[in-house]
């Protein structure tokens, strides 16, 4: 499958989302924020970074770029579309996704390789993984804790509409302890933890992340 | 405004520094954003409506965040 990656200003982890694609076995097509154009890839991620500096709040003038417009309108036909923490801001401030990211509630921005508790793969970009499934990949934030209102919260719990919880320790306040959602149809995930830096022996807390980069064949095949 | 509901870090560690500085009694402290916006021309209802309308889809945040909008002359 052809996955586009987006680069914002301030784009960090653009590359390494590239490579976590192709060692997923899928083509990595680089997009780009001014453009609104998405190359006629199959899925988009947007990686995380500091686009745009974070001014005004994480992800808010990212959310009105040029390529967001494609993104927002091919999500809405089922495009599968994955945001890894400045990617989950984005997609947060698109209302793509419910709630919204604050800073951490220690006040400190955290580093560390955080165990994680997969809730559904059900979603394209998790159907590598079992339910339940615990996984250690990186955790690296300033505005990392989840919050929605407690009728947005329940509903998300009720749908299943959470993708993966902290395990050990919740790195940054996150109600629920929640460290990815999806969309009610769930072609859309955001993920505050990175797992395209967990893909490689070499230079990862492992491999762990990689099934995010694998389910989507997989789902297509399948 | 962050929602009274929402947890505001910010405002906690300015919370937090005023007893250091001999301030005390502020029980609590929220920290929110003031943008000023300039027009040449006159403030009519349908700028305000336009005004309201950049605070619900930019300035603010409505998941996390409250805002009010005043005019000066």
């Amino acid at each position: 499958m052809r996955i586009g990656v987006v680069t914002f200003p301030g784009s960090l982890d653009d590359v390494d989302a590239q490579r976590a694609v192709r060692i997923g076995g899928n083509e990595a097509v680089a997009l780009w924020h001014g453009d609104a154009d998405l190359k006629g890839v199959d899925a988009v991620v947007l990686p995380g970074g500091f686009s745009y500096g974070d001014y005004l709040r994480c992800g808010a003038i990212s959310r009105f770029a040029p390529v967001m417009t494609e993104v927002v309108e091919a999500a809405g036909r089922g495009m599968p579309v994955l945001g890894i923490c400045n990617g989950f801001q984005i997609l947060c401030e698109s209302h793509l996704l419910p709630g919204a990211l604050i800073r951490n509630d220690h006040r400190k921005f955290v580093c560390r390789d955080q165990l994680l508790r997969v809730e559904n793969n059900r979603t394209p970009w998790t159907s590598a993984y079992e339910v339940g499934q615990e996984i250690r990949v990186v955790l690296k934030n300033g505005e990392g804790g989840f919050v929605a209102d407690a009728e947005t919260l329940a509903r998300i719990e009720g749908e299943g509409q959470v993708v993966a919880r902290y395990l050990e320790v919740n790195p940054n306040g996150s109600m629920n302890d929640i460290a990815g959602v999806t969309n009610a149809r769930g072609n859309v995930v955001g993920l505050m933890p990175h797992p395209e830096h967990a893909v490689e022996e070499l230079t990862g807390s492992g491999t762990d992340g990689l099934g995010f980069f694998t389910s989507l064949a997989a789902s297509v095949l399948g | 405004m962050p929602k009274p509901e929402i947890l505001d870090p910010q405002g906690k560690a300015v919370q937090g520094a005023l007893p250091r500085l001999g301030f005390t009694g502020v029980s609590d402290v929220r920290q929110g954003k003031r943008f000023e916006l300039e027009f040449a021309g006159e403030i009519t209802d349908e700028v305000l409506a336009e005004v309201n309308q950049m605070a619900e889809t930019l300035l603010s945040n409505p998941v996390i965040e409250n805002y009010t909008v005043s005019v000066e002359q």
